[in-house]
């Protein structure tokens, strides 16, 4: 019988060694290798390829030397959750401030004033909540009212996974709060208009493909911009199936960044983050936005796009007497009022 | 002296069993664990908690009855694939061979968004159908379909092999004394069939109650009616309650782990029983 040497008994050891060394050599390099990284949320892709490359430009012609800036797109929640497990990210932009309170809470990464870090509380462009119908608009949707009647089928993404699904919520909710003078009505009229809602996507952007592309229901609840990009997606491929309703009110949907000053500092990028993001701020940081048909918050930018972005009434989250905190608590959290909503039907 | 005789070194076997140690632990045990200490977090008595929520419960009911319609239907549609894939030959069999993998391979949401557009009330398929009074997608129907697209290929590929080592003189012999073409396929046939079908169809189940991507997309999500227990999760995640979701995997990885266990038991015993 042959007998097993000490060393070939210590082989599974030594070789399951050598694997955690080759793969902790791996991820280093790739650690390495990150460069500056920009976690945002869906709809922004476009709009910060175009401003980032403008920004490398400028940052070029000033300090000399060039570096690349990575994006990360995906639903805002998602993004946040990634940035608060470890996704080394050196600017968040996101749909909601809660979202980047929620980083700053939960991970310290942020620090828990960073709305007062940049101007206008670090909230660059807005949006707002609009309809997107047929053409011709067979229902007659007009306003809020139009699209709670029976028989009317709305697309909407569900509001637990999306964050511009709360806005859309909110938008609602608020319109009626401020018409009718009451919590309990407002909270009937969700619920009249969660009745009528066929398909709940995961994201803003799976809810206009339910709309556009497969042609189900009869108005999307959207943002302006997304709803704006649909228009000019169809104008390029030559179709005119759509057009976009503004309510009489909307919700003013105040998109923030910041810098998530930890990772940036440990990164040695604090100052292209910093530099980065008051970017945004300056003229052609707004006219690139106001292009990508987010409104810009510079007044002069605004005058000068004011033809793209109709001026509607629109209320903000404080006027309906809220915090993101406290509205996510009372509406979205379990046993919220969205999960009343859906125990009663 | 066995051992001697063997063909390879023992010291192979040392690094092979290193390997698949580290292996295991790294991708399955370790990330596992994670899983169960994250939702120990809320005790027992919280995940109970969860589970008294009506909306999980009624994820629960629909994922798991969706799971156990489509594995049947995947029972016999793998069956009859594998059947014919071996029996017979036809034109571009190869092709067909191999598009069985498709879904295997495919991103699950590429799959969910084409079932949406085919099924969808203006789809090529949904359409015919809607003229009927018949919706598919955003009902639980297209869950089901969904299902039986990730899921068929379980039941094929493992059942394939069987088939193809079922001697031909087995079926002869039994026609030869006399035997039924059923009575072929009840009492000689199936007996050596049955392990694998029920290994794949065990597969196709415990995959379909944990598939999410092209789910989504083709449920509709609507609370209460279509909403699946692993878009229940991404719900509590994205409200940054780890361990409420997790406490939710738990039970979906108890339920498929027992599921997988007993069928592994069922097989052996069989298995034992033919040799």
């Amino acid at each position: 019988m042959k007998k097993t040497t000490y060393i070939s008994r210590l082989k599974p050891t030594i070789s399951a060694i050598l694997c955690i060394f080759l793969s902790i050599g791996t991820l280093s390099s790739l650690a390495a290798e990150s460069t500056f990284l920009h976690v945002s949320f869906d709809p922004t892709r476009e709009l910060y390829e175009e401003i980032n490359k403008s920004f490398l430009k400028q940052w070029k012609v000033k300090k000399g030397n060039e570096f690349a800036i990575q994006q990360s797109h995906g639903g805002s929640g998602k993004q946040a959750r990634a940035v608060i497990d470890g996704l080394d990210a050196d600017v968040v932009s996101l749909a909601l401030s809660y979202d980047i309170d929620s980083i700053s809470a939960k991970s310290g990464l942020i620090d828990a004033n960073w709305q007062k870090k940049l101007p206008n509380n670090s909230v660059p462009y807005y949006s707002t909540i609009v309809f997107l119908v047929r053409k011709s608009n067979p229902k007659k949707i007009k306003d809020w009212d139009d699209i709670v009647k029976p028989g009317v089928s709305i697309i909407t993404p569900n509001p637990k996974t999306s964050g511009g699904a709360r806005w859309n919520y909110l938008a609602a909710y608020g319109y009626a709060k401020r018409k009718y003078k009451s919590d309990e009505k407002a909270t009937d009229f969700v619920k009249a208009l969660f009745k009528n809602t066929s398909v709940l996507d995961t994201g803003a952007r799976g809810s206009t493909t339910t709309f556009v592309q497969r042609g189900i229901g009869d108005v999307l609840i959207t943002w302006e911009n997304e709803a704006k990009l649909s228009l000019d997606e169809e104008k390029r491929s030559g179709k005119d199936t759509l057009e976009v309703v503004y309510p009489s009110e909307s919700i003013r949907a105040e998109t923030p960044v910041a810098v998530v000053t930890k990772t940036a500092t440990e990164k040695g990028n604090l100052e292209k983050a910093t530099t980065y993001l008051e970017f945004l701020f300056t003229k052609e940081g707004q006219s690139i936005i106001s292009k990508h048909f987010f409104r810009p918050i510079d007044p002069a930018t605004a005058k000068a796009s004011a033809k793209e972005f109709p001026n509607i009434k629109l209320f903000s989250l404080s006027d309906l007497g809220e915090t993101w905190d406290s509205a996510q608590k009372k509406h979205f959290a379990d046993a919220g009022v969205f999960d009343a909503i859906y125990k009663t039907q | 002296m066995l051992i001697e005789t063997r063909p390879y070194k023992k010291i192979h076997f040392g690094i092979s069993l290193g390997l698949t140690v580290f292996y295991s632990s790294a991708v399955v045990i370790i990330p596992l664990l994670g899983l169960f200490f994250h939702s120990l977090g809320i005790g027992v008595s919280g995940i109970l908690e969860v589970f008294s929520d009506a909306r999980i419960l009624s994820a629960l009911y629909l994922s798991f009855s969706v799971g156990i319609i489509s594995a049947l239907i995947n029972l016999f549609v793998g069956f009859l694939f594998a059947w014919v894939l071996v029996r017979y030959n036809f034109p571009f069999k190869k092709l067909f061979d191999t598009l069985i993998d498709l879904p295997f391979t495919l991103p699950t949401a590429v799959a969910g968004i084409a079932l949406t557009t085919i099924y969808s009330q203006k789809g090529i398929i949904g359409s015919f159908f809607d003229t009927w009074g018949i919706k598919i997608a955003y009902t639980p129907i297209g869950i089901v379909i969904a299902l039986v697209f990730i899921g068929f290929p379980f039941v094929v590929r493992t059942v394939q092999p069987v088939i193809e080592e079922l001697p031909k003189e087995l079926e002869e012999s039994a026609r030869c004394l006399g035997a039924t073409p059923f009575q072929t396929f009840y009492k000689v046939l199936l007996p050596e069939l049955w392990p694998s079908l029920l290994a794949g169809t065990g597969m196709a189940f415990a995959r379909g109650i944990g598939e999410y991507g092209s789910v989504v997309f083709i449920s509709g999500n609507i609370p209460g009616k279509t909403e699946i227990l692993p878009l229940l999760i991404v719900t509590k995640l994205e409200q940054y309650e780890y361990e409420k979701a997790t406490s939710i995997a738990l039970v979906m990885l108890l339920t498929s782990f027992v599921f997988m266990f007993l069928i592994n038991l069922l097989q052996e015993r069989a298995s034992k029983k033919l040799s």
